[in-house]
């Protein structure tokens, strides 16, 4: 059992946690059900929510009742306004948002419902990718039940106050956890993000007032609410609050998604939960929060996973999740894999990325295939200098060049010794011929 | 040809979700490919378009931009096999070789008997469980060769 304090997936442990007697009869709506009677002002929800400090768990890391503040006055502005919850979870390493889907549904609607009243939301949208098939079945079911029980449509508990929740599929575009991608996306369209200002808020789905949050983000709501913003505080740090899901894989030995409080060390993750490296090996490396952060390597492991403390180590937090290499993995190869990722994933609009990333692709490619050179080493360093910050309309082009940076920086002599040795040294690495199926693959 | 008059029905209800009806679209694609041989033919983007008041051509740049909507028919089963990090940390490669072994399939290919189709995916967010594929729509994970031939091994 966990040594910290849990509360997340406390409930989601429970048999047929998934369904409404279940969750029900261990506390979910109870929060919302109490918003309802007492029927605070809006604006007060929003004020818990900022002053617990909740930081968005879907990688920026950004306030959420800060976030929430910039809807505009609902007494001045009547259009209608729409939340979408983010649940494209597809940033590799990243799986946590689909436990809270599967075993909690009921946890995220109170979360919507809840957020729906502070922010005068019409209508929410839960973004599902395409092929969390499992997933988004639980959470429609989990909507008609809570709908059958008088808990979304109109005149909710008989208390005047209405929301509707839906679900949507998204069909497995990378682009679309990007918000404004996103928006996009559930218009009908291909996943554009869109350039910003003007912002979500002011300017979102279907050109209306929209909040876009992270399905984690969402889930720690009623928990705020039923037990006060500085509850919420005596979990984590003073900056980063609360615990959050850590999805950790790779070369581990028990691999898993753990609630964890923010500060505690990646060490701690890695040998009190994850059961340390696996078959006995040393640590070679690790992504700290996806493969959009920079790797770090093995003596960097006692940093206090949180906002703060990564940044501080030249990465990010991003969505918590760590993925760790053993001494025996090649980080050549390991960029390779990434840099296919993001060239496959890159929407084509900015020429920065849509050029960069295959640029990428392919010269990790040839350094990890034995055809690189050393001048191979400066391209990739002046390509990622173009390619980041802010020199593109969303931060995919940053996503691919921010860990290219980084694996040079760190490993930059395993990349030299793949060029000198004209093959990948490393037996954790490809050891093989180049792919024969991969122009077929981006075909 | 049209649109099946029971997938009509479906797409009636859930335009109403939506303020705009083209909002539904990616959703009926996919019902279209679920019910109409696993891909999206040329005059199933015609219907949709009719259906939707779009130009073909919208619905064509949308079927091609998403990754999980196909063009080409498929086989009967289709493998999809993550191939990004963390199951390329466990041996996806490996577990590549071996579906294609079982199922006849080349990647990216359906195998002569037309029974299978092999693909590559990215992320499926099944991370902590790698290496995995996806079978017909459902996860398969913690995979190694005797559960890969144990799970593809007996299909029909």
């Amino acid at each position: 059992m966990s040594p910290h304090p849990t509360y997340l997936l406390d409930r989601a442990r429970l048999a047929d946690s998934h369904t409404l007697k279940v969750a029900r009869e261990n506390g979910a709506y109870a929060a919302f059900e109490k918003i309802l009677n007492d029927k605070p002002d809006p604006k007060e929800v929003t004020e818990v929510v900022k002053t617990s400090g909740l930081r968005g768990r879907g990688g920026a890391g950004f306030p959420t009742g800060l976030k929430w503040s910039f809807m505009p006055d609902a007494s001045k502005d009547s259009r209608p306004r729409y939340m979408a919850v983010n649940a494209d979870e597809s940033e590799p390493g990243t799986c946590k948002d689909r436990v809270l889907l599967r075993e909690d549904p009921h946890g995220l609607l109170e979360g919507c419902l809840i957020a729906g009243y502070a922010m005068g939301l019409d209508a929410v949208y839960i973004y599902v990718r395409g092929e969390y098939r499992l997933p988004y079945r639980r959470m429609q079911d989990a909507i008609d039940e809570a709908r059958a029980a008088g808990l979304i449509g109109k005149n909710i508990l008989g208390k005047g106050f209405d929301l509707e929740i839906h679900m949507h599929q998204g069909a497995g575009a990378y682009i679309c956890g990007e918000e404004t991608g996103l928006m996009e996306s559930l218009e009908g369209k291909r996943g554009h993000p869109r350039p910003k200002p003007p912002f979500p808020a002011g300017f979102g789905l279907w050109g209306k007032p929209t909040t876009v949050n992270n399905v984690e983000s969402i889930f720690n709501v009623p928990f705020i609410m039923t037990h006060g913003a500085a509850w919420f505080r005596g979990f984590g740090t003073e900056k980063s609050p609360g615990n959050f899901l850590c999805g950790i894989s790779g070369h581990v030995a028990k691999p898993g998604v753990y609630e964890v409080p923010l500060g505690i060390t990646a060490r701690e993750i890695l040998e009190q939960y994850a059961g340390g490296v696996w078959k006995g090996r040393k640590l070679k490396g690790w992504f700290p929060g996806g493969s959009s952060t920079g790797i770090v390597p093995a003596d960097l492991i006692d940093t206090p996973m949180d906002h703060d403390s990564i940044k501080g180590i030249g990465s990010m937090f991003g969505t918590g999740a760590m993925i760790m290499l053993d001494e025996t993995a090649c980080v050549v190869r390991a960029s390779e894999v990434l840099a296919r990722f993001y060239d496959h994933e890159s929407c084509g609009q900015c020429s920065q990325c849509r050029e960069g990333t295959q640029w990428l692709n392919q010269i990790f490619h040839r350094i990890e295939n034995g055809q690189g050179t050393m001048a191979d080493v400066d391209l990739l360093e002046s390509l990622s200098r173009g390619m980041t910050p802010g020199k593109t309309i969303c931060a995919l082009s940053d996503a691919a060049a921010i860990p290219t940076l980084a694996v040079i920086k760190h490993f930059r002599d395993e990349i030299v010794e793949h060029i000198h040795k004209g093959c990948c040294p490393l037996k954790g690495g490809s050891g093989r011929a180049p792919a024969a199926d991969r122009t077929e693959v981006h075909a | 040809m049209a649109l099946p008059e029971t997938l009509v029905a479906e797409f009636d209800r859930m335009v109403q979700k939506y303020p705009e009806r083209r909002s539904a679209l990616i959703p009926a694609i996919h019902r279209c490919q679920e019910e109409l041989g696993g891909w999206v033919s040329p005059e199933t983007m015609e219907d949709l378009a009719a259906y939707f008041g779009l130009e073909p051509v919208d619905v064509y740049g949308v079927v091609t931009f998403y990754p999980m909507f196909r063009t080409k028919p498929p086989g009967k089963h289709v493998v999809s096999v993550c191939h990004n990090i963390s199951c390329d940390l466990r041996g996806a490669e490996g577990i590549l070789a071996k579906v294609c072994e079982v199922t006849g399939a080349k990647v990216g290919g359906t195998s002569a008997d037309g029974k299978f189709t092999v693909e590559r995916v990215e992320c499926q967010g099944a991370c902590a469980n790698a290496p995995m594929f996806d079978l017909d729509g459902v996860y398969h994970e913690d995979l190694d060769d005797a559960k890969v031939a144990k799970i593809l091994g007996g299909l029909q």
